[in-house]
């Protein structure tokens, strides 16, 4: 850990959960327990089975089923709605099912609605689809981009000629999940007269989408009333989606006049909800003979499935102002392409972006180190951001917060003993084992910036438009006539502690303890203080959601301060003080407001909406990570076993160390399944070949190697306890860390993702490849292999 | 539909039910017993275990009706109405859960497996196979019953 601090505030401690009581009772709410409606009918949704045709649908036999609603059709959809806006364009408009064309297996194409879901299943059974098959497009390379947007800082050309060495590789990011163990869940109810839908749903923000939801439903923003459950069991990203189904089970609410309950099933949701992007990307970079890097160009393709589907195409701009990582390099390009292919359309997922760019990036510096005869670690130290340049304006246009990064780089190296580890590796090797050691140096992006999705559209389309900026976020804290304390969040929270660190903050504002206040996390967009940004999402909420509760707590104190003030009681407890303003409006001072509720709206600086060069602060924090890992490979299997893993982190002041450590505990395990196990696999017809949890490989217990974590603690200067967020990064890190390990083991770079046992068992027995370990002095340019 | 008399968490229930009635259903949505969570419905994710005549087993892949005549136990049993059992504390103590869904799957499965044996660490990890969890990566809930076996055994005074 980092250097001891004695703690004088609950901000810092690791006091007890307030989540965990109900939830190991099996008392929690999660959404299909509660019944927030009564006599609801239960959905089904009939789904494509072919990933491109011309449908179809004959539901009159399900409609005469005894017990059934009705059944709603892409006619009707088509006919009660509009398509979703998304942030570009695109050639296939997306409605809540599909119209007339289907374009991935799983898609909607009905919705039966009967008295149970037995019996709505029967009925779905009954509906006659009519497929006219259509050529599918599963692979990304062979698929017309929709999206073309160029970038360039500094100059690259000029670089790239200097460069010494450079190295050219193909990098292919698969498509995964976050896959929470709760699939989605909603209930919907029409309300005919007020022209109003109400919606349970266990969704998680980001609340943009709330508006995409009522403009696809043609409602204004308060006839649209979501509401959240307490629980909700995990997202990653992956539960913003579920508002394609609020719009679709309340479409079949209205066209029916019944309220709806729909809980997805986990077939449902591997062929139908959401995964991240898959990512083929060109690397380019070119570096000095010393190991530093000169210039870096990508050329990204990403496939976002068979729609542009909002916030898409956020996963190719999330890490915008991060392209060059953690590094100083200033001259730096960017080509970024959009696909589509009849595949599950992608959405937010752990990491965002993040695995995506830090793959190529991180395993070209390993490459280059190799090329070079440098150790990588050194190449890194090389490059890295320095610490007296904090706050650090990338080319890009972010700006890096604080943090030595160089001091994450010789923890890391010291707590894996990397020297050491590096000798037994040669050693293992030259006993003819397949024992390898990778690095991998993350910048950590947190709170993101709801302008940087605008960089899709060029300097002069957004001149044409009202800016978008910052990421604001709102809380309430309201103290009752008997002094009772309660909190109201826009964080949306899916097991992640809020309502604990959140009673924290309140704690050390008010004065009380944590136990004196009650947090409430499910939201209701027509009573929570929320904003458009809000939600759980970008590990947003240990800045700005914090921020938010301290501001409205702030305010209950300074009111209180000015109470006892006026009182001539300073010392006054807040029963006291409560007590006044809600019954004795006439003691308070003169002009002052009645009552001792405070709502607050914080949101983070410098996150400006994109400049005319197109640079942009797309994040309004960035920790960094290093790790540092050994693998062995058994050569009989092809089974990768980490054998060693160290990661230190810097995310600024630790609010709750164990919430903290729980993140990268979590983080990590979703980054050695997406280094190991997981894809969305689909044939060349498009159908999936992960379509159930059988086939869908994740990480259980044994699968999770032992890690280590170190934190370095460089407080944020921009948030307001100078936390910054630490969710998302292990997963970018770890299957870039675990590759490079892979690679080194196997001394050939033409690894890729994940890692499974039949692809390492090709590698490890199958005619290396054109590296070579001891490469005598570098190319002068070189070209690269294709991974 | 088909009657059938079971005990559950200590209480006789007579329902009438439909033979295709996963046990799940009917504990959650006929008992109201929503502490049983449903993640698969192909018996993978484990997040539906609860305990049969003394077993743990995946109440998704059991029938109601195959539940006639037995007891069956869920996770509202263990703690009922008093203090958290040794295993809840445990799971609090070593931030064993996040969002908690898969919770209640893991607390029966490894009920079941401390009243049987003494595990090792193997073990535990051996039984999370069997379980989903995608918040805590894993050690920590093989951190809390691994807790629990050793003050068990300090408690029995063994080494």
């Amino acid at each position: 850990m980092g250097v001891a601090i004695e703690h004088e505030t609950w901000v810092g401690r690791s006091p007890a959960r307030v989540e965990d009581d109900a939830l190991l009772r099996g008392e929690g709410r999660f959404m299909d327990d509660l019944e927030p409606v009564p006599h609801a009918w239960h959905a089904a949704i009939v789904r494509s089975q072919l990933a491109h045709a011309h449908v179809s649908v004959d539901a009159t036999a399900a409609r005469e089923l005894e017990g059934v609603a009705g059944v709603v059709t892409g006619e009707d959809v088509a006919r009660l709605s509009r398509p979703f806006p998304a942030a570009i364009d695109s050639p296939t408009p997306h409605y809540a099912t599909a119209v007339g064309t289907a374009r991935y297996v799983g898609e909607p194409l009905a919705v039966v609605v009967a008295r149970d879901r037995y019996l709505a299943e029967d009925a779905a059974e009954l509906v006659a689809v009519d497929y006219e098959p259509l050529d599918p497009v599963v692979d990304p390379a062979a698929a017309e981009p929709i999206h073309e947007r160029r970038f360039h800082y500094g100059d690259v050309d000029d670089a790239m000629a200097r460069a010494a060495l450079v190295v050219r590789t193909t990098f292919r990011v698969p498509r995964w999940t976050g896959l929470p163990v709760e699939c989605y869940g909603v209930v919907c109810d029409w309300d005919e007269a007020a022209g109003r839908l109400t919606a349970w749903a266990n969704f998680q923000g980001p609340f943009t989408l709330h508006g995409v939801a009522a403009a696809a439903l043609g409602l204004r923003g308060d006839r649209l009333r979501v509401l959240t459950p307490p629980d909700s069991g995990g997202s990653f990203g992956v539960k913003a989606a579920v508002l394609g189904y609020v719009v679709l089970l309340g479409l079949a609410s209205r066209a029916l006049g019944v309220p709806v309950r729909w809980t997805e099933d986990r077939l449902e949701h591997l062929a139908g909800s959401s995964a991240s992007t898959g990512r083929i990307t060109e690397v380019e970079a070119g570096f000095a003979v010393d190991g530093e890097l000169l210039a870096l160009r990508y050329d990204a393709l990403e496939d976002v499935g068979a729609y542009v589907r909002a916030p898409e195409p956020a996963t190719l701009y999330r890490m915008h102002g991060s392209l060059a990582g953690a590094y100083r390099v200033r001259n730096v390009a960017a080509r970024n392409r959009l696909v589509l292919t009849n595949t599950i359309p992608s959405g937010l997922n752990r990491g965002f972006g993040g695995p995506q760019l830090y793959y190529g990036l991180e395993r070209t510096m390993a490459i280059a180190a190799r090329r070079l005869g440098l150790d990588p670690a050194e190449v890194a130290r090389r490059n890295l951001v320095r610490a007296d340049e904090m706050p650090y304006r990338t080319p890009s246009g972010a700006l890096y917060d604080s943090g030595d990064y160089e001091a994450c780089l010789d923890r890391a190296l010291d707590a894996s003993g990397y020297r050491e580890l590096r000798a037994t590796a040669d050693r293992a090797r030259a006993d003819g084992r397949l024992v390898g050691v990778g690095l991998a140096c993350v910048v950590e992006p947190s709170i993101s910036n709801m302008g940087y999705i605008t960089l899709a559209q060029t300097a002069v389309e957004r001149a044409g438009t009202l800016p978008k900026s910052g990421n604001a976020e709102g809380a309430s804290v309201a103290v009752d006539p008997l002094g009772g304390i309660t909190v109201r969040l826009g964080t949306t929270p899916q097991g992640q502690g809020h309502r604990t660190v959140a009673a924290q903050v309140v704690a050390d504002e008010l004065g009380c303890t944590p136990e004196d206040v009650s947090v409430l996390a499910e939201l209701d967009t027509a009573t929570t203080p929320w904003t458009v940004a809000s939600g759980n999402y970008s590990s947003r909420f240990s800045g700005v959601g914090v921020g938010a509760v301290r501001a409205a707590a702030r305010k209950v104190r300074e009111k209180a301060d000015a109470i006892r003030e006026h009182l001539g009681e300073p010392e006054a407890s807040l029963r006291r003080v409560a007590g006044t303003a809600h019954w004795s409006p006439e003691s308070l001072p003169d002009g002052m407001e009645p009552g001792l509720t405070a709502i607050a709206f914080h949101s983070t600086p410098n996150l400006d909406p994109p400049d005319a060069e197109d640079r942009v602060a797309s994040s309004g924090a960035h920790g960094v990570i290093v790790d540092v890992c050994a693998v062995e490979i058994d050569r009989g299997t092809g089974a990768v076993t980490v054998t060693d893993y160290v990661s230190v982190h810097d995310a600024g002041t630790l609010l709750h160390p164990a919430l903290a450590e729980g993140q990268v505990l979590g983080g990590f395990a979703h980054g050695v399944g997406a280094a190991l196990f997981e894809r969305h696999g689909y044939d060349e017809d498009g159908n999936p070949t992960t379509a159930s949890l059988v086939d869908y490989v994740t990480p259980t217990a044994p699968d999770i190697p032992r890690l280590t974590v170190e934190h370095l603690e460089s407080p944020s200067p921009f948030t307001a306890l100078g936390a910054k967020g630490l969710g998302e990064g292990t997963t970018m890190s770890a299957p870039v860390a675990i590759a490079n390990a892979v690679a080194d083991a196997l001394g050939r770079d033409d690894v890729e993702l994940p890692l499974t046992a039949p692809r390492v068992w090709e590698l490890a027995n199958s005619a290396r490849d054109t590296v070579s370990r001891t490469q005598d002095p570098p190319p002068a340019r070189g070209e690269g292999d294709e991974e | 539909m088909t009657a059938i008399e079971l005990t559950v968490n200590g209480r006789v229930v007579r329902e009438t039910v439909e033979p295709r009635l996963l046990l799940t259903d009917f504990l959650r949505h006929r008992l109201g017993l929503t502490g049983t969570h449903v993640g698969c419905e192909h018996g993978v994710c484990g997040a539906c275990t609860v305990m049969l005549d003394g077993a743990s087993v995946r109440g998704c892949c059991v029938l109601a009706v195959q539940a006639d005549g037995c007891s069956v136990e869920t996770v509202e049993s263990l703690a009922g109405n008093g203090p958290l059992t040794a295993l809840q504390e445990s799971f609090r103590r070593h931030h064993a859960l996040q969002c908690g869904f898969c919770t209640p799957g893991i607390l029966m499965a490894a009920t079941d497996l401390l009243a049987r044996t003494t595990p090792t660490r193997a073990e535990i990890v051996d039984l999370l196979s069997g379980h989903l969890c995608r918040c805590t990566g894993y050690t920590p809930i093989v951190d809390a019953i691994e807790a629990c076996v050793e003050s068990a055994r300090a408690r029995s005074g063994g080494t």
